[in-house]
């Protein structure tokens, strides 16, 4: 199964790192996520760059309306996603508990919605052909 | 060399009876669930990338064990140059395990101790079946969630509780003394009974998944019975397979309910009864009889009879006299009445359901009135059997039981005479 982990994390908590404390932890992160991908686990991932550098859109009746900022003012912003290939919800649960990352800030794991999946594989195919 | 559907289909075939046995040496190799867990997934897709060009092995299941243990180290090693890495994991860097070592009970222990560790008593009754049914059996999470009507998430917190409570409390990974052994038994028969009857009443779900854990209670019990050969656990597997012999008779065609009374005997599977009624002699001759056995008895009585009309009640009545002494129950108790209607007469079983009605602890129990209306018909007390069978209705929950009360009444209704 496919499993979609969004890592959150306190800005402030990144701001308060020295250099080489901010180092080793993304080793650390890089190191796990190399044995994710030992097992076959990691399906890929993305790092967000810090919530201020977002605009949000929203529609209205006037039309598109676009703000600076995250959609929602929180303590822990969404920093980075990863795309886990796990063997069910707790395998996807023992795998990231494991991850150095969850120090920094809560990881919310959420399977892929596998019908949505295939409906878009079915569309890929047919601009394809 | 080896083909590679060669190699597929028997890491397949291996994955499928053997990688609940893989799991369980490793448990003990590395003294955590989780780990084991991976370790046993990395196992078996290094068996996948080398078995093509290497061949399969003599003892997959050994080079699985070990292969799965080696990784697990290297992965400690790996990450064990960051401090906050998870502390090593003692057992698996103990002096180096050999191959050549393989020592058969162990291995054979490894099962059991896997069955008494997530059947442990410290854990809660509700973690003991979904950690049987995901650790012991092998389903998913999802899949364990389908099959007690939860949520994916609710089950996999029960789980990952049970695992923490497992390594909090350092429960060992053990087979229970013989001392213990009894006590620890009657967790472990009562969560396969559970798992069993989570399929065998229709409690929802889809038909696919309650089949499969019926069957998965019938394996894992018929394992214990080969390691254990207590006549208990004898006695419980008899019952499964008693009550099971009669699975494509108790439904319709539309999922109805059919009561033994009424189902087609032809349909019942003639070699599960056969092998569930040796067991049950078996268990019998026992000097001490327990409650599945005296149920696994009953259950045979029915399972030999030609009809309803010529089931030997005498013997049934009997059977649950001894089951009152041995776990008395409400429930029990209303059993014996209705074999007590059968042998004697409906009056005589419906005064002792009123009794026990009466006493309150079956209140709210659907089939207490079910039982009553039904004997209250055959004495054609209609208006009687009318009100039980409502208030029956009221208290079920499940579909094809409330399906079958409604054809009941309707059937009270026709027979009413008319004016």
């Amino acid at each position: 199964m496919r499993f979609i982990c969004l890592g959150y994390a306190d800005p402030s908590v990144f701001s308060s790192m020295s250099k080489e404390e901010m180092e080793s932890a993304m080793d650390e992160c890089f190191a796990y996520d190399d044995e994710l991908r030992r097992g076959g686990h990691f399906a890929g991932g993305e790092a967000l760059q810090e919530a201020k550098s977002a605009v949000t859109l929203r529609y209205s009746a006037k039309g598109v309306d676009v703000t600076d900022g995250p959609y929602a003012e929180t303590k822990e912003y969404l920093g980075g996603i990863l795309i886990l290939e796990a063997r069910d919800l707790n395998h996807a649960i023992a795998l990231m508990s494991k991850h150095p990352g969850v120090r920094f800030g809560p990881f919310e794991i959420r399977p892929a919605d596998e019908s949505i999946h295939a409906l878009v594989e079915q569309r890929n195919q047919a601009i394809r052909a | 060399m080896c083909p590679i559907d060669e190699v597929t289909a028997a890491v397949e075939r291996i994955y499928r009876d053997d990688s609940r046995r893989v799991f369980a040496t490793l448990v003990r190799l590395l003294g955590d669930f989780d780990a084991a867990e991976e370790a046993m997934h990395e196992a078996f897709a290094a068996a996948m990338a080398q078995w093509p060009d290497d061949g399969i092995p003599a003892n997959p299941f050994a080079w699985l064990v070990s292969t799965g243990r080696f990784r697990a180290i290297d992965s400690i090693r790996r990450m064990s140059r960051f401090e906050h890495s998870p502390e090593i994991l003692g057992a698996a860097v103990a002096p180096a395990w050999n191959i050549e070592e393989i020592d058969e009970k162990e291995f054979r222990d490894d099962q059991l101790r896997l069955i008494f560790t997530c059947c442990h008593p410290a854990l809660p009754p509700a973690t003991r079946v979904a950690m049987t049914l995901r650790e012991i059996c092998g389903l998913t999470t999802e899949e364990v969630a389908s099959a007690l009507l939860s949520t994916p998430p609710a089950i996999a917190q029960r789980i990952v509780r049970g695992k923490a409570k497992i390594r909090e409390e350092r429960i060992p990974y053990r087979v229970p003394s013989r001392r213990e052994l009894p006590e620890r038994l009657v967790s472990v028969l009562s969560v396969l009974y559970l798992v069993f009857n989570e399929g065998y009443s229709a409690t929802g779900g889809s038909a696919v998944i309650r089949h499969e854990l019926t069957a998965t209670a019938i394996h894992l019990t018929r394992t214990l019975a080969g390691f254990l050969p207590d006549p208990e656990v004898m006695g419980l597997l008899a019952l499964m397979l008693l009550h099971d012999s009669r699975r494509d008779a108790r439904t319709d065609a539309d999922g109805d309910l059919i009561l033994i009374d009424d189902q087609d005997r032809s349909l019942w599977d003639r070699s599960r009864i056969a092998e569930g009624t040796a067991l049950t002699r078996r268990a019998l001759a026992a000097p001490a009889v327990g409650r599945y056995t005296l149920q696994a008895a009953i259950a045979a009585l029915h399972a030999t009879a030609p009809s309803t009309a010529e089931t030997d009640w005498t013997q049934i009545a009997r059977f649950y006299d001894l089951l009152m002494q041995a776990a008395p129950s409400p429930v029990t108790e209303l059993n014996r009445a209705v074999a007590v209607a059968m042998r004697d007469s409906p009056e005589a079983g419906l005064l002792q359901i009123d009794a026990i009605l009466e006493r309150g602890e079956l209140h709210d129990y659907h089939l207490a009135y079910a039982a009553r209306a039904d004997l209250c018909r055959r004495l054609g007390r209609l208006d009687d059997a009318r009100g039980s069978y409502e208030r029956a209705l009221g208290l079920a929950a499940q579909e094809p039981e409330r399906r079958f009360l409604e054809r009941r009444l309707r059937e009270l209704r026709t027979t009413q005479p008319t004016g």
